[in-house]
């Protein structure tokens, strides 16, 4: 027989026991009561495609690592309906410009390993093309007065922080799809608009190109996008989305 | 052969339910005179119509995406045509800088723009008749002071016959009656509050209510809302008053008055087109209002009935909830949990959820499909999202899982099948 427990007169220590052993118990059940108040948590929706289908899709851009300021400004554009992909729009459309903005440094703070090279539509480019291609990220073009990508996307064209990206890891099929996006202006930024005017004077002939080396370049995860410093100004074309870029 | 019949005879119909209406037009109330708007002061006047255009959520329709405010041009898709909706800033030559209060109230009030013509319903008037004219004139002040953007109003593009005036003549003939919501003195102020928000600037029936083959809803004063498939956007508008729907009658106050406000609630979240209505206008009203829209829906009379479902227990039917039940497990029970309970406000449980269960399937296939973010408020500015499963589980497998999701912990509606999920796949995200 159990002696009945006592109904009165619990000592402070034995009720501190109790409590002790309730939170044991409940440390040991599944976390019912309240999710991870992780941001990793919050955006699950966001990971189920930008962790995996970065690693397996030849479309997917990669996102981690990205300068925040950059990933802030698209997740804007998403939502104000400057840039257009419809699972994009619909995730972000009734988010506050805080949490986007969170939701980018998220982002930002993010290194995973690049995966292998997707085999897009770069890898049958041949050597002229490759060629042509390095040229215009490394030189641009300056009769055409196209500017080199070097000069605003860093040396190492890892990016230059705060808003503009790293292009290394890209798949060529997404560069491809951006430069067509900003060719028929589906894809707009604020003005004045740098890549639209870019990608207006580029042939689809120097997209490919260039698309095509990039996507060929084996990128680093060690590195990091370059300092604010670093970026010569004025740029060669005036950005609106860079800090002091629109002339 | 016979569709073309039957709208034939529909037109002849409105033809003579037109003519009766210019004969026999009903009597307009138009409600108490104004007694507030006029006494208060410019700025005070200009802030309570902000109020009441959030109430509306005019800014939904008179503002495109990325377009600046109220200049109007988004296209509203009905199954007649597109709807595009016109500038309302304060610009003379595109805007309403030029009307008066009275033509504003005209608007608001009888559906026809300055100089009488007539207006498409897709301006939920039918609602907005319900205002009283106090609100009108606040409306009408804070719209005279939005920036005037100069910007074209934009052709309707609706088919033939719906772009003829006559037509609406005979639509309105039909479908409406233009009347001020007058106070039910048995009822308490909040019941009353919360009716004329619901009824009028809020335009729950414009969702919530299902529309006929001329897309008007059933009961002409805003008080029908037993739920509707919406047209185009392809969600659906759960019933207000059917307990098996979203009838809220056995809901407590606060969790009502949570889910508007803040968009979760320990029984539920909002999701799709009710994200955007949470977001755009129900989180900036005031308390008391929400509180009052929550009073009265909670004493909604109850209707629809409850189809007991009588389920299917041969080896095939079970092998596909089984098969359900793993996927669940697999990916799903870590946030909503083993038992459905889930973790609430950040996961809804979904053991109960009455979003589930509806005859409609379509919400959560969608979701499952689509997932999402709850919407981003004051009271929830850092929502949780649920991962989109489109492109991990194939049709067949969201309609295991999601049949399985109306067989559990009590839930008991009838299966899905991969067609019907097929079907939401090509719907237009936005």
């Amino acid at each position: 027989m159990r002696p009945a427990a006592p109904q009165h007169g619990r000592s402070v220590h034995d009720v501190v026991r109790r409590l002790a052993a309730l939170l044991l118990t409940a440390g040991c059940l599944p976390a019912y009561a309240a999710p991870p108040d992780t941001l990793e948590q919050r955006v699950a929706a966001c990971i189920a495609c930008h962790a995996a289908k970065e690693r397996g899709d030849a479309f997917f851009p990669r996102i981690s690592g990205k300068p925040a300021g950059y990933l802030y400004n698209q997740l804007i554009n998403f939502r104000e309906g400057r840039r257009n992909y419809p699972m994009m729009t619909y995730m972000v459309d009734h988010l506050p410009d805080a949490y986007l903005r969170e939701i980018a440094d998220y982002f930002a703070a993010q290194h995973p390993p690049y995966p292998p090279a997707q085999a897009g539509s770069g890898a049958n480019a041949g050597a002229a093309s490759l060629a042509r291609g390095e040229a215009l990220v490394r030189h641009g073009d300056p009769a055409r007065k196209i500017p080199a990508c070097v000069s605003c996307h860093g040396a190492a064209l890892y990016g230059v922080e705060p808003a503009i990206p790293g292009l290394l890891g890209l798949p060529s099929d997404y560069i491809n799809a951006q430069f067509g996006a900003w060719k028929n202006q589906v894809r707009r930024a604020a003005a004045p608009d740098c890549m639209a005017d870019i990608a207006g004077k580029l042939s689809e002939a120097d997209v490919a190109a260039v698309s095509a080396w990039i996507s060929k370049q084996p990128p680093d995860a060690a590195a990091r996008p370059a300092l604010a410093a670093s970026l010569a100004m004025p740029l060669p074309q005036p950005c609106g989305s860079v800090p002091g870029g629109a002339k | 052969m016979k569709k073309v019949l039957v709208a034939l005879a529909g037109l002849a119909a409105l033809a003579v339910a037109g003519a009766l209406f210019v004969l026999f037009r009903g009597d307009d109330d138009t409600g108490p005179p104004p007694s507030v708007t006029a006494n208060l002061a410019p700025a005070q006047k200009i802030a309570r119509g902000a109020y009441l255009a959030r109430a509306g959520d005019c800014m939904a329709c008179h503002t495109t995406r990325g377009g600046q405010q109220y200049a109007g041009g988004r296209a509203l898709k009905t199954p007649f045509g597109s709807v595009v909706s016109p500038n309302i800033t304060s610009d003379k030559a595109t805007g309403i800088g030029g009307w008066s209060a009275d033509d504003f109230w005209l608007a608001l009030h009888n559906g026809k723009s300055k100089g009488g013509r007539l207006l498409y319903p897709a301006f939920p008037y039918t609602n907005y008749t319900r205002i009283t004219r106090d609100d009108s004139d606040a409306l009408y002040a804070y719209f005279q002071s939005v920036p005037a953007v100069s910007q074209a109003n934009q052709p309707h593009q609706l088919r033939f016959p719906y772009n003829q005036q006559f037509m609406l003549a005979a639509w309105r003939a039909l479908y409406f009656k233009p009347a001020v919501f007058r106070p039910e003195t048995g009822q308490s102020v909040d019941w009353n509050r919360g009716a004329y928000l619901v009824q009028g600037l809020g335009h729950c029936s414009a969702c919530h209510s299902p529309r006929n083959a001329l897309g008007a809803v059933s009961g002409s004063s805003g008080d029908s809302l037993s739920g509707g498939l919406i047209p185009v956007l392809g969600w659906y508008a759960p019933s207000l008053n059917s307990d098996a729907e979203a009838g809220l009658g056995d809901w407590q106050q606060e969790h009502i008055t949570a889910l508007l406000k803040t968009g979760v609630s320990p029984r539920a979240t909002v999701f799709g087109p009710m994200a955007e209505v949470v977001r755009e206008s129900l989180q900036h009203l005031s308390d008391s209002d929400i509180n009052a829209m929550a009073v009265y829906l909670r004493a909604l009379p109850a209707q629809g009935v409850k189809l007991e479902f009588e389920r299917d227990k041969g080896p095939q039917a079970t092998a596909f909830l089984t098969a359900g039940a793993k996927l669940y497990e697999q990916h799903c029970a870590e946030c909503h949990g083993d038992g459905g309970a889930g973790m609430p406000p950040g996961y809804p449980p979904l053991a109960g959820n009455r979003a589930l269960t509806m005859e409609q399937a379509v919400n959560p296939i969608r979701i499952v499909l689509n997932g999402g973010f709850a919407p981003g408020t004051a009271g929830n500015p850092r929502p949780y999202s649920m991962p989109p499963f489109g492109h991990v589980l194939n049709d067949n497998e969201v309609a295991q899982v999601v049949s399985y999701l109306r067989s559990a912990w009590g839930n008991n509606a009838p299966p899905v099948d991969g067609n019907e999920v097929n079907r939401y796949r090509a719907i237009p995200l936005d």
